[in-house]
């Protein structure tokens, strides 16, 4: 047995991403410390009490983008994690009327040629053009992007792997491709729909979490990215994580544990040391010294670099690269809890679309003028919410009749025009999400219990995400992949050796994936010449 | 039209307007899905069914059946555009067999074309494609638009179909040659009978407003009572159209709109369908990509196999030896042919091995009391169809 | 249609007179191919085209700016010895700022107006960005290749974008894969901190797109003008003596004296084929001519869906074909004044040079909100010139035309263009009064010109005039679609020369070339 002093990692956040990257490298037996700030583990991975018996999940809140393969190795079931799917979705028009989504095909068809006859067997080459590129891309989430400038053989293996990947897709698809990276959602749905109500449904994943509005180039690769998971194998379901999206990291935590592994709660890291140029451990804000050859940071890359690292140990340019990463705070989010269910008079009773995620933005412009907001300096005064009620699939998380309700509100500025957030300002914030809603739902007021109002200022100062930002990061073009998050250092190696980053900034990105952090460690082990 | 009242969410599939005399005469409550519709998949037993179609007359729901109207100044350029057949050289009242393909020739999907007097079509097909078929009508004037709810079909198949049909009281239905149309009148309901089929016998498809369905399938039950009339499902009619050697979409081929991975498509040429495609017509989408092919030569195509032994080669991979080293194809469909009784299977094979004649060897696994045994059968790439009886082209029919 | 009766008169026939169609038509018949080229209008030129809007004052209804043909091109087809002139070159910029003051950028790279610390940061972003522009000016300039062929042509052109890519070294292909898909308000945001200078340099990037500064692409289309300018030899922003008028008519003149014949006044009905193959036109007339090859210059839905029509084509590639965006944003405003315009703060020599209305990052960007929804802007921004300061020829003596580009003045107006028209022009010269005091007092003479009437004056569809929007989905080998994008169409001996065609629009001439190349190179193989 080796001593807490020879420490191999210290892995600063217990995120997901830093909890897997944790995992893998305790199972390759290095010797892990996470250190977390908060006196819990998890970062927007999170089920946390904070009125009465009402278990929140405070930020992120369903689980579709998990790896697999992830899940597997680190016996997340084992631990406790299991991932429900959930049953359908819909969007409520102004005006009454619905349009609902449900897993059945023909219920599907049936229900989309209510708006288009067309639309509905249209619908079908969307998916399948969504799977395509699905099927492209998913492969290339579990791989180290290759530094187009190097001519390492790594790189250039990984270069001709991509290029061989592309190459096979044959030349028509190939093009497909090229258009679907970098067109705006709304054009690209343009090319498969005719009505307003279908086309507002599917854009809203090219929005979550997005400083972009749905005409913008580049937003149906966001799109994209929220059908990348999988349950099961099922591309594009989407589930809820049993008691909460605190049970994924909660599952890693104690996988990460029984492997030997130790996290210390309530450790904020102060600095990242360094030492005739290479890491040498973590001082926390306490003053107290803790040293490792290897430190791995969770956090996003400004919050590394810029704010828990010396500029004098970095490169002028990587420094400056850094600072031009854009994270911007776009999403707030409220946890609500009810003394009932919520009765939405568009949807049919018996309807499966309350057990998954309501919308009530039914056209494109609607969610364009929401951005303008944002732009603007300003909340949206007519968000786009995805809102879900999870306590009607998971019994866990609240009392018995009562339920919980999620709403992820796009867009919320993190710095307003008119100066800075306060309660007022987050109220009048939390009041318009609520008549939002309540206009689709006349007994929603009266309902509730209890409200968390989050905006992006208040997830940055509790998660530690730069500006709130749930991808720590824009997944813009100039981005992902070898961009991501500075072009020239997407392998997650930082440039002081010994430092590597395992956060969504880093490749693939944002959503509770873990493929940054099983990706990072993969790195750590190459560079140590272990076996992974 | 019967159409189910509980919202869809309940009942996402439709009921036929036959559904109410299928599920009474169902023996063993055996349904399935089929294009949105809940459809009978065995009345009693798959062999009684389908020994009724190689013998006296069954009936079998179409209604499922996709079926496009088709109208407008512009509808035979339209279609000509559409399909690999020439339209042109459809008369009216008749039918044929067509494929239609994507830019790059390879096969969305396989139907038949109706003309109904001058200028009418109707395409019926397996799946909903409207979005291609709009798609295409882009540049034509030209409407398109489904039907497939207002039209009621019911397949009259087997070597008694015409007497029973003459039973009813269709005067003159059994001068309805292969492919062609015929109108009569049933009491007040309209019926117009297509001498059609998927079985590769004689056969009718009777195409009624969905409000006269039940009249007519209980007048055709109590025509054909003293011909051994029978319902059938579609496991009996599976076995017929393999012996026939006609496709099923979904079984023999994947659409080329709904193919995820590349190299999954296929083309009509390696359907085997190259006799549809009419390189002479005028343009039509996929020609040019069919014309390469054909210079080329297909790379695979489907073919017929007798296989030795009497197991069917559900799924087999196929091999140029009998070791099992060499990969060339894989079986699409495979039965025990009953009338036949031949071992029989439609199987994509790769060149050159689908030269009639050859021989490739099946891998078959058997269920023997739940242990597994594995099998190398020799399969011979022979004639499709398997089963072709004279009496499906006699006109007038004999008298069975 | 069949129309094997017709015999073959012309080896080539091209549809439209703009300047792709006559360069395309020159350069085939340098070649030795007889050559007829069809305009429907009364005058060659297309959208460079020079014609009188009000009584003794003529203007360049569309372009009215040189930048982009390559100075090659202007050599090989000697279109100074037929006539074409400058009255201008090498043009400076001024950028208007509300109160007066103003920011200039001249063609040699100085700057003067913004701080000193932004003066050299745009000292080094220029040239940094003419790096990137001339790395990228060869892929402009070619044929754009097909992926996944096995072509040794296809596979050479790739890898000569990447060798021209890396021939930049690791920072500067790092800094241009990084950039390439961003957005040019963030890059802007990144180098400078004068509103003005932003606004200035953002203006080029969204002129003519269907994008704000916010866009992600925006840097794409700005790379697009620097590498166009690269490509034309960075002579700088020039004006013909005549207007662009001019530059057409000795385009016409060196084609027609390679021994072309350009007849005015008709318009093609239809494409004609025979078998699989293009053999001639139909004019609205009746008239038939029959061809070997036929060239259209014009955009490619007309081409495709009104000329050749659908069932021609496979119907996935009509499906492209129709999807292709291609509604026009800008409008074009012409005033005829009674004496030369004064704007506040700039000087008399600015006037020789472009003045932009573009204040600032924020101001485009609430100009193209309002388009997003089909509004047009209620404060615009403006590409404006005074051609008769360089050109008096254009005008009455001592009278003046200015010219202006507006934005953005969407196809698909909500309200209809029928009462927009009247309260767009009110909006656009409320803003030019604002920083030129007095102007609307000395205006004689008006005409806007909205993407409605520029489709119908130019025959584009959706007036727009790169004939589909610059975006990456509609750039290099998908442009205008994949199966078409290298001049030649799926129809034999039918190809594309318009802008529709990589590079796309602006004043440049290189995808007529580039498509006469093609037909050349395809003769080659079949002979």
């Amino acid at each position: 047995m080796r001593t807490p002093a020879d420490l191999d990692v210290i892995i600063v956040g217990a995120g997901h991403n830093g909890l897997v990257a944790a995992c893998y490298l305790a199972r390759s037996g290095l010797k892990v410390l996470v250190l977390e700030r908060q006196p819990y583990i998890g970062g927007a991975a999170v089920s946390r009490r904070v009125y009465q018996d009402f278990t929140y999940s405070n930020c992120s809140y369903v689980c579709s983008l998990l790896r697999p393969e992830i899940i597997r190795t680190l016996e997340l079931p084992k631990y406790g994690l299991q991932v429900i799917p959930y049953e359908g979705g819909c969007t409520m028009m102004h005006g009454g009327g619905h349009l609902a989504v449900y897993d059945n095909h023909d219920a599907l068809r049936r229900e989309i040629a209510r708006h288009s006859k067309r639309d509905a067997e249209a619908y079908d080459r969307y998916s399948r053009d969504v799977m395509r590129q699905c099927k492209f891309i998913k492969p290339l989430l579990m791989r180290e992007p290759p530094d187009p400038t190097s001519f390492k053989p790594r790189d250039l293996k990984e270069l001709l792997y991509l290029g061989k990947r592309f190459h096979g897709l044959g030349e028509a698809r190939m093009y497909d491709t090229l258009r679907f990276w970098t067109m705006s959602a709304a054009d690209f749905l343009d090319e498969y729909f005719e009505s307003e109500i279908v086309k507002a449904h599917f854009a809203g994943s090219s929005i979550i979490g997005t400083a972009l509005g749905p005409r913008s180039p580049g937003t149906a690769y966001v799109l994209l990215h929220h059908y990348m998971g999988d349950i099961d194998d099922t591309v594009g379901a989407w589930g809820f994580a049993r008691g909460g999206m605190g049970a994924i990291t909660k599952a890693l935590g104690a996988s990460f544990e029984a492997s030997g592994g130790t996290i210390r709660r309530a450790a904020p890291v102060a600095r990242i040391l360094v030492r005739r140029g290479r890491a040498s451990g973590v001082a926390l804000a306490d003053g107290e010294e803790i040293h490792a050859p290897l430190v791995m940071s969770n956090m996003d890359v400004r919050r590394t670099f810029l704010e828990t690292m010396d500029a004098k140990d970095l490169p002028d340019e990587f420094v400056r690269q850094v600072k031009n990463f854009k994270i911007r705070g776009s999403s707030g989010k409220l946890n609500i809890a009810l003394d009932g269910l919520p009765r939405f008079p568009a949807i049919p009773e018996g309807s499966p679309s309350t057990r998954g995620d309501m919308h009530v933005t039914d056209t494109i412009e609607m969610m364009e003028r929401a951005y303008d907001d944002w732009k603007d300096g300003r909340w949206s005064r007519a968000p786009y919410i995805d809102m879900l009620i999870p306590s009607q699939i998971d019994p866990t998380m609240v009392p018995d009749g009562k339920h919980y309700m999620s709403v992820f509100v796009q867009y919320c500025p993190y710095k307003l025009a008119d100066g800075p957030w306060d309660a007022a300002k987050r109220k009048a914030f939390g009041d318009t999400v609520i008549n939002t809603i309540a206009q689709h739902s006349p007994n929603f007021k009266d309902l509730i219990l209890h409200a968390e109002i989050r905006t992006p200022w208040d997830i940055e100062n509790e998660v530690g995400l730069t500006e709130g930002n749930i991808f720590q990061g824009e997944l813009t073009m100039d981005q992902l992949l070898f961009n991501r998050p500075v072009p020239g250092y997407a392998q997650y190696r930082a440039p002081v050796r010994g430092v590597y980053m395992c956060g969504s900034s880093t490749h693939p990105g944002g959503g509770v994936m873990g493929a940054p952090g099983a990706n990072a460690a993969r790195a750590v082990l190459r560079d140590l010449r272990m076996a992974h | 039209m019967t159409q189910s009242l509980a919202p869809h969410f309940k009942q996402p599939l439709l009921k036929t307007p036959f559904h109410e005399r299928a599920r009474a005469l169902s023996q063993v409550d055996s349904f399935i899905p089929w294009a949105g519709y809940t459809t009978v998949d065995v009345f009693t037993t798959m062999e009684q069914e389908y020994f009724a179609i190689r013998n006296a007359t069954t009936l079998y729901d179409l209604t499922p059946m996709v079926k496009y109207r088709v109208a407008g100044p512009d509808a035979l350029p339209y279609l000509n555009r559409l399909v690999t057949r020439d339209i042109e050289k459809l008369g009216p009242d008749r039918v044929t067999y067509c494929v239609w393909c994507n830019d790059a020739g390879h096969l969305i999907d396989d139907g038949t074309v109706f003309r109904f007097g001058a200028s009418e079509y109707r395409i019926c097909t397996a799946e909903r494609q409207i979005d291609w078929l709009l798609d295409s009508a882009i540049g034509f004037d030209v409407e398109v638009a489904e039907v497939t709810e207002h039209i009621a079909a019911l397949a009259v198949q087997g070597p008694t179909s015409c007497a029973v049909l003459k039973a009813l009281g269709l005067q003159g239905v059994e001068k309805i040659k292969p492919f062609e149309i015929g109108y009569f009148a049933l009491g007040p309901h309209r019926l117009t009978v297509s001498r059609t089929g998927f079985t590769g016998d004689l056969g009718y498809e009777l195409w009624m407003e969905p409000g006269s369905a039940e009249a007519v399938w209980d007048a055709l039950m109590e025509a054909g009572r003293s011909r051994g009339i029978r319902a059938i499902g579609s496991q009996a009619l599976n076995v017929a159209r393999i012996e026939a050697g006609f496709l099923l979409p979904n079984v023999d081929f994947v659409s080329a709109e709904h193919t995820i991975r590349t190299g999954r498509d296929r083309s009509p040429l390696e359907l085997g369908l190259g006799w549809l495609v009419d390189f002479h017509k005028g343009h039509f989408t996929g020609r040019r990509a069919l014309l390469n092919e054909k210079i080329q030569g297909p790379r695979r195509q489907l073919v017929g196999l007798d296989i030795a032994g009497n197991k069917p080669a559900h799924n087999s991979l196929l091999y140029t030896d009998d070791g099992g080293k060499r990969e060339v194809g894989s079986v699409t469909s495979a039965i025990w042919s009953p009338t036949c009784k031949r071992n029989i299977a439609l199987a994509i094979v790769d060149a050159p091995h689908f030269r009639m004649g050859s021989t490739v060897w099946a891998e078959i696994y058997l269920n023997r009391e739940l242990v597994w045994e594995r099998r190398m059968s020799r399969a011979q790439v022979v004639e499709r169809p398997f089963f072709a009886p004279e009496r499906r082209r006699m006109t007038p029919p004999a008298e069975f | 249609m069949t129309v094997s009766a017709v015999p073959s008169r012309y080896d080539c026939v091209v549809i439209g007179a703009g300047h792709n169609g006559l360069v395309c038509a020159a350069t085939l018949a340098r070649a030795g191919r007889s050559v007829l080229v069809l305009e429907a209008g009364n005058q060659v030129g297309g959208a460079a085209v020079t014609r009188e809007f009000a009584p003794g004052f003529r203007v360049s209804a569309g372009a009215h700016l040189l930048h982009l043909v390559p100075a090659q091109l202007l050599r090989e087809l000697q279109l100074e010895s037929h006539g074409l002139k400058w009255a201008a070159r090498g043009m400076g910029t001024t950028a208007l700022v509300p109160g007066g003051a103003n920011l200039s950028l001249s063609h040699d790279g100085t700057v003067l107006g913004p701080s000193a610390a932004d003066a050299q940061a745009y000292s080094i972003f220029r040239a940094r960005m003419r790096r990137f522009a001339a790395a990228l000016a060869p892929a402009l300039s070619r044929s754009p290749p097909r992926l996944g062929t096995s072509e040794w042509a296809d596979r050479l052109a790739l890898l000569r974008v990447g060798w021209e890519i890396r021939r930049l070294g690791r920072r500067d292909m790092r800094e241009l894969l990084r950039i390439g898909g961003m957005n040019v308000h963030d890059l802007l945001e990144e180098n400078f901190e004068s509103e003005a200078l932003k606004g200035a340099l953002g203006f080029d990037a969204v002129l003519g797109a269907n994008f704000g500064p916010r866009s992600p692409g925006t840097v794409l289309t700005l790379l697009y003008r620097l590498a166009g300018e690269s490509a034309a030899g960075d002579s700088g922003l020039s004006q013909p003596t005549g207007g662009m008028g001019a530059l057409c008519n000795a385009l016409a003149e060196a084609a027609s004296a390679a021994g072309a014949t350009v007849r005015t006044g008709a318009t093609v009905a239809t494409i004609v084929v025979d078998g699989d193959r293009a053999a001639g036109v139909v004019l609205q007339s009746g008239e038939s001519i029959g061809a070997r090859t036929v060239i259209s210059s014009a955009d490619p839905k007309t081409t495709f869906l009104r000329l050749l029509g659908s069932r021609h084509l496979d119907a996935g590639f009509v499906r492209r074909v129709s999807h292709i965006r291609s509604r026009g944003l800008a409008a074009k405003l012409h005033l005829a004044l009674n004496r030369a315009p004064s704007f506040s703060g700039a000087g008399k020599a600015s006037l020789r040079g472009r003045l932009l209305i573009s204040p600032s990052l924020q101001h485009i960007e609430l100009a193209y909100n309002h388009a997003k929804y089909g509004e047009f802007s209620s404060a615009p921004i403006m590409e404006v010139t005074v051609p008769t300061i360089n050109d008096p020829t254009l005008a009455p003596t001592g009278q003046h035309v200015l010219s202006a580009i507006v934005q953005y003045a969407p196809y698909e107006l909500k309200e209809g263009w029928q009462s927009g028209r009247h309260r767009f022009m009110e909006t656009a010269l409320e803003a030019l009064e604002a920083y030129a005091p007095g102007l609307r007092s000395c205006v004689v003479g008006e005409e806007l010109l909205t993407p409605v009437d520029l489709e119908h004056e130019f025959r584009t569809s959706g007036g727009h005039w790169h004939h589909g929007d610059l975006a990456f989905d509609q750039f290099l080998m998908v442009r205008p679609v994949p199966g078409a994008a290298q001049y030649r169409t799926p129809v034999d001996r039918l190809f594309l020369c318009g802008a529709g065609c990589h590079p796309g629009g602006g004043v440049m001439g290189v995808a007529g070339r580039n498509a006469a190349r093609q037909v050349l190179t395809v003769d080659l193989k079949s002979a």
